[in-house]
Formats: structure tokens, sequence, C-alpha cells
């Protein structure tokens, strides 16, 4: 991992998050592939999240509690080879994904069955 | 000629199936929503084109389907369940107290009258209803609310309202049960409540006369009689003829008197189905040999089905909301089991076949009559 990977970006402005979904989530959203999202300010958990459901709003409530906003249980975030799961939702994150050189991983637990 | 589609919803997606009148030749449809749990897939009594699903999982949350062509393309249109207010406590299974948390939809009830009104039931237990074809939803909280509810304990398999029995006639009367609170009537449209456990016997929770804590697997009703009602309890099957201001036990001589499932023929209100099942520790037909049961004398006095049902070596369970029964005439009568087959019998239970053998586990069974 570099350097770069780890940084946290702080930049303002508009930038492209590309965003991995597991594959009912596409299938909800009616998507194939990465989804580019456009968050204006920090790229946080939150913010991409906020992104993600207003351009998809199939996708409210199967990620993070409606009400709560968290995390659901079986759903990890990763980024540049780490496990943002257990980071503020404020955070910001790697500055890699805010630049969109690295996606932004929704991630359903594995299991069988 | 008439028609019927059978809809079904299993632990890896929804399967549509449909025949012409003489049930004998089915197409079978799917999945659809592959991969997730289908607790159920109902239609509009309205609209036979309306059709409502129950999409779930564990990892991504409740998701409700509608259908407006009989379950060919599909929208999703809501799944926002949020209890009135804050919710409080209810007893979880080691007898601590644990925050109500909205879990899945159990069971979805379109109304007999208006199109786009549906109820659901949920995990934890409470009762919502759409007024606008299923996209919001709002909660009955006055079940939830009840005096009883800080009482009442989750079954082996979660806390679920997972019967509704709509009044044919009487708009304000409901009935609902829950596992493991039991049986409730609502007189005034879902406002107030009142449990209706009187005579229901449960081993299980220690007061013999309890006035929740039942265990209650499925209720059934014939329109045409209304006031009587059919339970399969955890053990027991009851009745009713007083919309379930007492019950009397029923189960006469059945292998087992524990089972999920029960249904009332189409025609005969006193003909009523049941699948036993060995309980407790087992939870399959008694001796391998998957057997109907049918009463014509509204219980006591039961009949074993099992034309065309596997006699050997068949260790599958047939599950609270897995059977269903048409309009025609003979009556039409299908049940899915855990092992993946849904049955179906053209003659009120006289012999079965199987309509598909090797679905994922079956978790509900609907059929609607088509025109």
């Amino acid at each position: 991992m570099s350097a770069d990977q780890i940084t946290v970006h702080g930049a303002a402005g508009v930038h492209t998050v590309r965003v991995v979904l597991p594959a009912h989530l596409r299938v909800l959203a009616g998507v194939s592939g990465e989804v580019p999202v456009t968050v204006e300010g920090v790229v946080s958990t939150r913010s991409v999240l906020n992104a993600l459901e207003a351009d998809h709003p199939q996708l409210a409530g199967t990620i993070r509690d409606r009400r709560t906003q968290q995390r659901r249980a079986f759903v990890r975030f990763f980024a540049c080879e780490r496990d943002l799961s257990h980071d503020e939702p404020d955070s910001a994150l790697p500055a890699a994904v805010a630049r969109g050189t690295e996606p932004f991983l929704v991630i359903g637990a594995m299991a069988g069955g | 000629m008439s028609g019927v589609r059978v809809l079904v919803g299993t632990r890896k997606g929804a399967f549509v199936l449909t025949a012409d009148g003489g049930r004998t030749t089915w197409q079978v449809d799917g999945p659809h929503f592959a991969g997730w749990e289908i607790y159920h897939v109902k239609g509009s009594p309205v609209d036979p084109d309306r059709v409502y699903a129950s999409q779930s999982s564990g990892w991504f949350g409740q998701v409700i389907q509608r259908s407006d062509d009989g379950g060919a393309t599909w929208q999703q249109v809501g799944g926002n369940f949020t209890y009135d207010g804050v919710p409080g406590e209810h007893q979880w299974y080691d007898g601590s107290l644990r925050p109500w948390e909205f879990t899945r939809v159990w069971h979805l009830e379109p109304s007999r009258s208006e199109l786009d009104t549906v109820l659901a039931g949920v995990e934890d237990a409470a009762l919502f209803r759409s007024t606008d074809g299923g996209g919001s939803w709002q909660e009955f909280s006055g079940l939830r609310e009840h005096r009883t509810g800080p009482s009442w304990q989750p079954g082996a398999g979660g806390m679920c309202l997972h019967t509704i029995v709509a009044h044919p006639t009487d708009d304000q009367r409901m009935f609902v049960a829950i596992s493991a609170a039991g049986a409730f009537r609502t007189d005034d449209g879902g406002n107030t409540w009142l449990p209706i456990n009187k005579g229901l016997r449960s081993g299980e929770i220690p007061a013999g006369d309890a006035e929740v804590g039942h265990c209650v697997h499925r209720i059934a009703m014939h329109p045409a009689r209304p006031d009587t009602l059919f339970m399969q309890k955890h053990w027991d099957v009851l009745r009713s003829d007083d919309a379930g201001d007492s019950w009397h036990e029923v189960s006469g001589n059945l292998p087992s008197d524990f089972g999920f499932t029960i249904d009332v023929h189409a025609h005969e209100p006193d003909t009523i189905y049941v699948v036993p099942i060995k309980s407790d520790s087992e939870h399959f037909p008694p001796d391998g040999r998957l057997r109907v049961y049918r009463s014509r004398t509204g219980g006591d006095h039961w009949e074993a089905l099992t034309e065309g049902l596997p006699q050997a070596n068949c260790y599958v369970n047939v599950l609270r909301d897995a059977m269903a029964v048409d309009s025609l005439d003979p009556c039409g009568v299908y049940f899915g089991t855990t092992g993946g087959q849904v049955y179906a019998s053209a003659d009120s239970g006289d012999s079965w076949a199987p309509i598909v053998r090797d679905l994922p586990a079956v978790l509900s069974v609907e059929v609607q009559t088509l025109p």
C-alpha cells in the first residue's frame, strides 16, 4: 500500500467516487460494474452513502439502518486494502478514494448456504 | 377456461406456477429476486394482477416488491417499517428484556376491497398498513403497545406476527397471531386489541390459563362462517365458534397434534387440512411419511391423505404459510415443503402430485383463482 493511499483527503470541491456494490445490491439498483457517485466536500463514508442513496433510492436501508444510519451488521466497508467499517462515518476516506484512483467497496459478509 | 396461479416464496427467491383449470400441466416461472429470502407473496383479491412480495435478507434488510402484471415483472416500492414512537421492550428467550427491533416482514395481506391497501405482519411483532400500494407503511401501534407486550417472547423463528385474517364483511374486525404471544382480535379497525387465547393450554408456560405466551402457528377461517376459527398451535389443533373468545381442542385422532399450517376448504366450511409434524426435537413427518390430514367435521375426526405423497423416507417440514386452497370446484389444495417440493391436489386432497420438486426450501404458498 502506498503512502498516497493511506493519506486521507481533506480537499474541498467535487469528487467522483467509484463505489463497488455486492451483487444483490447491484441488482436492486439496476446497475452493473462500479457505480460512480459525485460527492461535494469531504469524502466520507456518510457522504458517499448519502450520494449513493440519492442516486439509487432502492438502496435505502440495505447498507445502513434507515433510522439510526448505523451500518448493517453483515456489511463492511473496504478501501485501499483497509477495513474502514469501524471508522467514524464522517471521517475522511483515503485520498485515493476521493481522487477516484481506488474504489470504495461495500462488502456483504461471506456466508454459505 | 379459468386457471390458477400459485405464488411460492422460498429461501432463495420467488416462483410463479400457473395452470389452467384442469391443474395438471404447469408452467414454472422464476426465480424472481434470486438469492433473497421471500417470506411471502400474495395477490390482491381486488385485482389478481396486483401481487405483493416480501423480499429480505439478513445482510441487506427488507424490501417490498409489487407486481401489476401477475408476477411477470416487479417494482421495488418500499421497505421502511418504523415503529411508532420509541419502541418498548419485550422478553428475550432467557427472560431478559430486549428492545423491539424490526427484522423482516413475514406476511402480507392485501385488502379485500382497496387495491392499494395492504397489511404487513412483521418481526419483531407488529402490524403495519400501506394505503399506497406498499410504498409507505404506518404501524397499528395499539397492538405492539398492548399492556401484555412487555411479556411477549419470541418463538424459535423469532417474535413474528405471521398470521393476519381479515373479517370478510366487517372491516373493523381482524385477527392476528404472534409467536409466541398468541392470538389477538381487533373490533375497531386495528386501534385496540384483545388477546383471544382462552382455552389454549401450552406446556411451555407455567400458567394453564395464561392470557398470552402461546405459540400459535396459524389461524384459518372460512369466509362464510367468520365466527369459526381453526388454529394450529405449537401443539394442539383448536377451534373457536365465537370469534376467538374461547377455544377447544379438536386434535382427535391426529398422529401428532403438532404442526405449522392449517387451512379450510373453499366450499366446505367444516373441511379443514393440517400436516402433522413430529416435535419437538425432529420437525419432520411422523414415520417419514408425508400425510395431509383432512377433517370433514371441523376437527376431532381426521383421515390421512396419502395418494401421491411420499410414504417413506420423507423428512421435510411444511411451514405455517405454506398451504393454500383455490376456489375452483373441486377445490384445489396446495402446499410446499422445506425440501423444495410444491404439491397440488385438484380433488380436495384425495390425490396429490408435485408441481415442482426441487425448489429452495418453501416458506410460503398462496394461490389465486383466475377468471
